[in-house]
């Protein structure tokens, strides 16, 4: 094909691409800037934002005032937990489903999807009631419930499709060779099926940390993770840009670089393979 | 293979999630529609009792409900549009061979990663701010006045903000989809000389259809429970300019303590997410089929 066209087509479309993915990360970047400034430098016009001095100060004052690390571990516990809860839970049943289908697996498939369509402030009132009654409001163990029973039929669902695309004929070859039951699972299963419960549990990890609505409503101040605890920069005192910069550096990097890496999980995980 | 014992066996697996997902839709569900019925607040204990229609119809003739309906559609209506036509012309341009493609792709995709809350105060105070955020300092550059967004603007504001956050999730989704494209289809119309115009119009865009269908469907049932960017940008304000149902729900119940209210406001708005949801279970129930 006509080579040349071509090679001029793409350095334009290389320069669009890049300005304008410019402008959709620019925001983040400039919060990452302004995390390494002054408070003084950070409210600067921007051209003189960029010349200032760089420095790690905001870092060590947002840690010593606030205590950064315990709400950072609180986000870890918080999304690791609830996660690893709902893969104990939801992988016999997805295994279940795709190695032993019945009549009704669709519609209890179907079933489980619907009750994610539930929108959370419908059920607002109850579950703080509840928790406050059985005194789970800002403990790590009552959200660690209420994102694992959030995030339960997303990991069902992406559990069942990774789990039907393993062939069936391999458990009958492995049984023809003589391999026992606990064999099938340890030898040939196993290893087929980690790929796919670590790809759920990167995408559900990343759901959980950034989650915004029981976070914010069931905490207050012991078990805050970071969505809430920057949250609290939304009424700020004197000049705080580099701080929440800092503090929200900190609070995104981890899932951003982990997001990165479940680009493709992510269609799949949240389209219920609607789209692959 | 499937043995009685194997059948078994597979019910008493999938039964842990089928109990506690059940416990965890019927019990506070049923729980909010009976406070819906009730005279419940947290400030007047002593005072209760069955009040029938009465919390519906406060909650449906105060005028705060009408403007959150306005500001929810607004809300979900502007990202959708911003997303979905943004998505499509990113997931085109990142379709075509495009030098550092994979950073291009990082880049795009890395507002999606970032928790509602940072991205929220990062354009509230970085961006919006009329003194010391970028776009005042732009504005000034130009010669034009600083415009206080949150204050004069602030539907339109947040409404930036979301999609924002949501692009990346359109623009994925609608990539994946361009690139399961047949290709010899588009060459083939390309030999018998349909334009790039007719291209798109007639095989693109009839293939996207799917994946846009499936974006707007998932995307409004998120849409509906924008919570996080409000509270943080306006609390609902200024006055109840930016109060989306979601939020009207959680001052009545949280902030004025008004459990009844505040639950009829819940049964209101898991009706209306449950209309879109009706439409989103039956196309994934399809792709299920096949």
């Amino acid at each position: 094909m006509a080579r040349k066209i071509s090679n001029r087509r793409r350095v334009i479309m290389t320069v669009i691409a890049w300005a304008l993915a410019f402008v959709i990360f620019f925001p983040i970047l400039w919060t990452i800037i302004l995390s390494f400034k002054t408070e003084g430098n950070a409210i600067k016009a921007p051209w003189d934002v960029l010349t200032s001095a760089w420095t790690f100060d905001s870092y060590h004052v947002v840690q010593e005032r606030s205590n950064y690390f315990r709400h950072f571990m609180n986000s870890v516990v918080i999304s690791f937990g609830s996660t690893l809860l709902a893969l104990v839970i939801a992988i016999p049943s997805a295994w279940a489903m795709a190695f032993v289908p019945g009549k009704r697996t669709k519609d209890v498939l179907m079933w489980m999807l619907s009750t994610k369509m539930m929108p959370a402030v419908g059920v607002l009132v109850p579950i703080y009631l509840m928790f406050r009654d059985w005194g789970l409001l800002d403990t790590r163990t009552g959200l660690v419930i209420v994102l694992c029973l959030m995030n339960l039929p997303i990991v069902i669902w992406m559990l069942f499709t990774y789990f039907k695309e393993i062939p069936k004929d391999i458990l009958e070859a492995a049984r023809m060779d003589g391999a026992t039951l606990g064999g099938e699972i340890l030898y040939v299963l196993t290893p087929m099926a980690v790929p796919g419960i670590a790809s759920t549990l990167l995408l559900n990890v990343i759901l959980a940390w950034n989650e915004a609505f029981w976070t914010l409503n069931l905490t207050a101040a012991k078990a805050a993770p970071l969505t809430a605890f920057i949250a609290a920069y939304s009424s700020p005192e004197g000049l705080f840009y580099a701080k929440l910069s800092a503090a929200s550096t900190l609070a995104i990097a981890p899932i951003l670089i982990l997001g990165w890496f479940s680009q493709k999980q992510l269609v799949r995980g949240l389209t219920f393979g609607a789209v692959k | 293979m499937s043995t009685q014992a194997s059948r078994s066996a597979a019910r008493l697996m999938i039964s842990p999630s089928v109990i506690l997902l059940f416990l965890w839709m019927a019990v506070p569900l049923g729980m909010t529609i009976w406070f819906s019925f009730q005279r419940y607040n947290l400030l007047m204990p002593g005072q209760g009792g069955f009040v029938g229609w009465d919390n519906y119809y406060y909650f449906l003739t105060d005028p705060a409900f009408f403007t959150a309906l306005i500001n929810t559609l607004v809300l979900v209506g502007g990202v959708l549009l911003i997303t979905v036509f943004g998505g499509i012309l990113l997931a085109l341009l990142l379709d075509q061979p495009i030098f550092g493609q994979g950073i291009v792709r990082v880049l795009v995709i890395a507002p999606f990663f970032v928790m509602p809350t940072v991205s929220a105060l990062v354009w509230k105070n970085m961006l919006y701010n009329p003194v010391n955020g970028i776009f005042a300092y732009l504005a000034k550059a130009i010669g034009l006045q600083p415009y206080d967004f949150l204050a004069h603007a602030p539907m339109l504001s947040i409404t930036i903000i979301v999609a924002w956050q949501w692009l990346p999730f359109a623009t994925l989704i609608l990539l994946t989809a361009l690139q399961s494209l047949d290709s010899e289809q588009l060459e083939a119309a390309e030999m018998d000389g349909a334009g790039a115009l007719s291209r798109f119009f007639y095989i693109m865009l009839p293939h996207l259809a799917r994946a846009a269908t499936v974006v707007i469907l998932i995307q409004t049932i998120f849409l509906l429970s924008t919570f996080a960017e409000i509270l943080v940008t306006t609390n609902g304000g200024p006055g109840n300019a930016s109060t989306t149902l979601t939020y009207l729900v959680y001052v009545q119940s949280l902030l004025q303590f008004d459990v009844g209210g505040g639950a009829a406001g819940g049964v209101v708005a898991v009706i209306l997410a449950n209309i879109v949801a009706i439409f989103l279970m039956r196309m994934i129930g399809k792709n299920l089929e096949a």
